[in-house]
């Protein structure tokens, strides 16, 4: 018989729902100061240090990790709820969302004490901003092509080399990413890649920002000029990276913010048609929110199996793959049902405005994080059939 | 199959593996495995697993029947047992006690009503019962001038014009016309029809998960023997992607079937929570079975369209159990309607409930 695919319905436990409750007043209070609109989610603002100095003093940034580096030592599903509150609000967290869901569990999993201790509990108070260092101009899907090359010198590393679509790297203050450190083997072309952390704003590295279909300004090159990096900020084991990108994947790839991208149409929709909708404005909506329903209890499920120490790689996969193609249709069918909604529904322009930016959003959710292709790979290879 | 840890899952799926093994029951034209299997899962108690001991049942909980519909998905049994399940539940709900037998509901289609006419006798006219040809007894919830009531009614007394789903499984036309029920009482102020057909949609789901696990069964393991091209099949990329997109498909009805289940099971009442559970399995769960089971009919190709191959005891099942207790379309309007009902800012809430 095949992999059995579980996906237990797990249940928020009630400490969850009073968390939920804190982050809703906390968001209210956010909005009312101005910090943010929700209703704008093609805004500018989308780096805003005061809140996230604000999240970390609520305790909301390294929920999971230990005490003693700034932690909380709460359970993932309640960091769950506070990234599905956050991203349903269309709140401003790209200043610590990266190094909450990856860099930091990179580096308390592989970085040497002294740095842990410095790094992660001002990750915890969000004054620090990650970029994840992955891609390169001739290595995107086939991340083991990667060339930039890290050389041995004396007590570290020199990197040369190119990294692009990096996210955040303008305003980023560290960037994790990988490095070739010796060319692949015959046996293993995997081999040969190194994990370094790399500190922003030094010599040798130079940012460029790259426009996107949507008018702004999110991912960059990255381009390294006899960087220097010491010997301490190597994390992990030097050429096994391939090691430790796999367990990375499952907090990557199952999240609330692999399906709630675009949900903002989805509540301006059901705002322009009013309480008493036609049958075919009704089905559309009913559909939606099924599917939308089924998703989180997916992914509601792996946050499950990530607290009870599994790595559900396959199971985040296809979370990322259901998730991310619904939320690139979801747009384009509440283009299609806005069609019927009246001229004087109270909010037409902000649903416009919104469609405007989601459909042009849209293309880039099935590619960032690992293509649908790289994932059904994965899931392929889960089945057995690889 | 997923390891289960359910003495009552475990009991059927002996018995689902002992005498209703897939490939032997395609084998055997003239069905002569229905009465073995139906007498082994009745003397297991199964059929009124819902039914409480002093209404004549054998007590599981809800969660347990429900964890025994979706492993009967897995075998696709084609025996009423859902369906006695769901009456037995239906009249304990009115403390009506079980007779033995095949039973079924009525009406399973959410515009059908039976009418409780004032001299106490059942009338109407219902479609797409599933299985009333083989019930001995129906469960009936009617509709009267003081509400709803539940009724045990001898199947005899009824015109039952058989039919057959796309399943091959008996769909069935019954009319009462005056017909006077063995025992009848007030259904509880909470049961209405929306949650009697909500409970046979989740009990539907449930099977559709299960039905999807096996496609996904056995179209991998079909990928991994058949040759094409000097290769396995399995090692091409788009049949690989095919297959991943059918185990999401799977995944997800089994996640949305099993949610509403659990959902159902640990209520206490009936509320927009349970509604949203319930409604979004069925109408999941039949996106799936449509989806998935092109997928598993794709990878077999020619041999899976044959009456021979067992692929179409879950793919026209699976597809079939769309349409009882209200199709995908029809609860998405329902819960369409809901969800504008209740307004924009309370969506969000609504989902993230639990
Ligand atoms: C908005 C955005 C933000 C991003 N942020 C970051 C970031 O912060 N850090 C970072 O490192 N990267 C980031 N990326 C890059 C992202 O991870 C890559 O774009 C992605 O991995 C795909 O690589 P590529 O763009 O080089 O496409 P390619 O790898 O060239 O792929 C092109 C097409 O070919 C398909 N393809 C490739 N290989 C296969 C195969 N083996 N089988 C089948 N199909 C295949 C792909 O699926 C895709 O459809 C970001 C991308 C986007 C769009």
């Amino acid at each position: 018989m095949t992999a059995a695919l579980r996906f237990d319905p797990i249940r928020l436990p009630p400490k969850c729902e009073e968390l939920r409750k804190e982050v809703r007043a906390f968001l209210a209070e956010e909005m009312a100061r101005g910090t943010f609109n929700p209703f704008k989610p093609n805004r500018e603002d989308t780096d805003v240090p005061e809140f996230s100095r604000r999240v970390g003093e609520r305790g909301w940034i390294g929920i999971t990790w230990p005490k003693k580096y700034g932690g909380h030592e709460r359970s993932f599903l309640e960091r769950y709820v506070v990234t599905e509150e956050m991203r349903v609000a269309n709140a401003p967290t790209r200043r610590f969302f990266v190094a909450d869901r990856q860099s930091g569990p990179v580096l308390l999993k592989y970085a040497p004490e002294h740095i842990k201790m410095d790094i992660l509990p001002r990750i915890c108070r969000g004054e620090l901003c990650f970029a994840i260092g992955m891609s390169e101009p001739n290595s995107g899907s086939d991340l083991f092509a990667a060339k930039t090359r890290a050389t041995r010198t004396d007590g570290g590393y020199l990197i040369n080399g190119t990294k692009i679509w990096t996210s955040s790297a303008h305003i980023a203050d560290y960037m994790i990413a990988i490095f070739r450190t010796s060319q692949p083997t015959k046996e293993n072309r995997r081999h040969g890649l190194t994990q370094f952390l790399v500190k922003m704003k030094q010599p040798g590295i130079e940012v460029n920002p790259i426009g996107q279909i949507t008018g702004q300004y999110e991912f960059n090159e990255v381009v390294f000029t006899d960087y220097f990096i010491p010997d301490d900020h190597v994390l992990g084991e030097v050429d096994g990276a391939w090691k430790q990108a796999t367990s990375e994947l499952a907090y990557e790839r199952s999240g609330p913010e692999r399906f709630l991208e675009t949900y903002y149409v989805l509540t301006e929709l059901v705002r322009a048609v009013g309480n008493d909708p036609d049958t075919r404005s009704a089905e559309g909506i009913g559909r939606l929110v099924a599917q939308l329903h089924t998703m989180r209890r997916m992914s509601v499920s792996v946050a499950g199996m990530l607290q009870a120490g599994k790595e559900p790689v396959v199971e985040a996969s296809i979370v990322k793959d259901i998730g991310t193609v619904w939320e690139q249709q979801l747009p384009h069918r509440v283009r299609d049902l806005a069609a019927f909604v009246e001229e004087t529904a109270s909010n037409r322009e902000t649903l416009e405005r919104q469609l405007d930016f989601a459909i042009k959003t849209a293309p880039k959710l099935t590619i960032q994080g690992g293509t649908t292709e790289v994932l059904r790979g994965i899931i392929a290879r889960g089945l057995g059939l690889r | 199959m997923a390891e289960s840890d359910n003495i009552v899952v475990e009991t059927a799926e002996k018995i689902f593996a002992d005498l209703a093994d897939p490939q032997t029951i395609n084998n055997d034209k003239k069905d002569a495995w229905k009465a073995p299997l139906w007498r082994a899962l009745s003397e297991a108690g199964l059929p009124l697993a819902w039914v409480p001991d002093d209404l004549g049942g054998s007590g599981a909980s809800l969660a347990d029947g429900f964890a025994l519909l979706n492993a009967a998905g897995r075998f696709a049994i084609a025996v009423p047992l859902a369906e006695t399940m769901l009456a037995g539940w239906l009249l304990a709900q009115a403390k009506i006690a079980s007779p033995e037998g095949e039973m079924t509901v009525l009406p399973a289609n959410p515009k059908d009503r039976i009418t409780l006419n004032p001299d106490g006798s059942l009338s109407g006219r219902v479609r797409g019962v599933p299985f009333a040809k083989a019930a001995k007894h129906f469960a009936v919830l009617a509709h009267g001038k003081d509400g709803a009531s539940i009724a045990l009614v001898d199947a005899g007394k009824a015109k039952v014009e058989a039919g057959l789903n796309v399943g091959y499984d008996n769909s069935d036309v019954v009319t009462l016309d005056k017909v006077a029920p063995i025992t009848i009482k007030p259904a509880p102020k909470h049961l209405d029809q929306t949650m009697m057909m909500l409970m046979g949609g989740v009990a539907r789901s449930l099977q559709i998960a299960g039905a999807l696990e096996s496609m996904l069964d056995i179209s991998v393991r079909y990928s991994n023997e058949r040759v094409a091209f000097e290769k396995k099949i399995s090692k091409f990329q788009a049949v690989q992607h095919n297959l991943a997109k059918l185990a999401g498909e799977s995944a997800a009805a089994l996640a949305a079937a099993t949610s509403a289940a659990d959902a159902i099971a640990s209520a206490t009442a009936f509320n927009d929570e349970v509604y949203l559970e319930a409604a979004s399995a069925k109408i999941r769960c039949a996106e799936a079975a449509e989806k998935g089971g092109a997928i598993a009919h794709q990878v077999h190709g020619a041999i899976g369209f044959t009456i021979e191959h067992i692929l179409h005891r879950y793919s026209l099942r699976a597809l079939a159990w769309r349409d009882d207790f209200g199709s995908e379309s029809y609860w998405a309007v329902e819960l369409g309607k809901l969800v504008a009902a209740r307004g924009a800012d309370e969506l969000w809430p609504l989902v993230a409930s639990r």
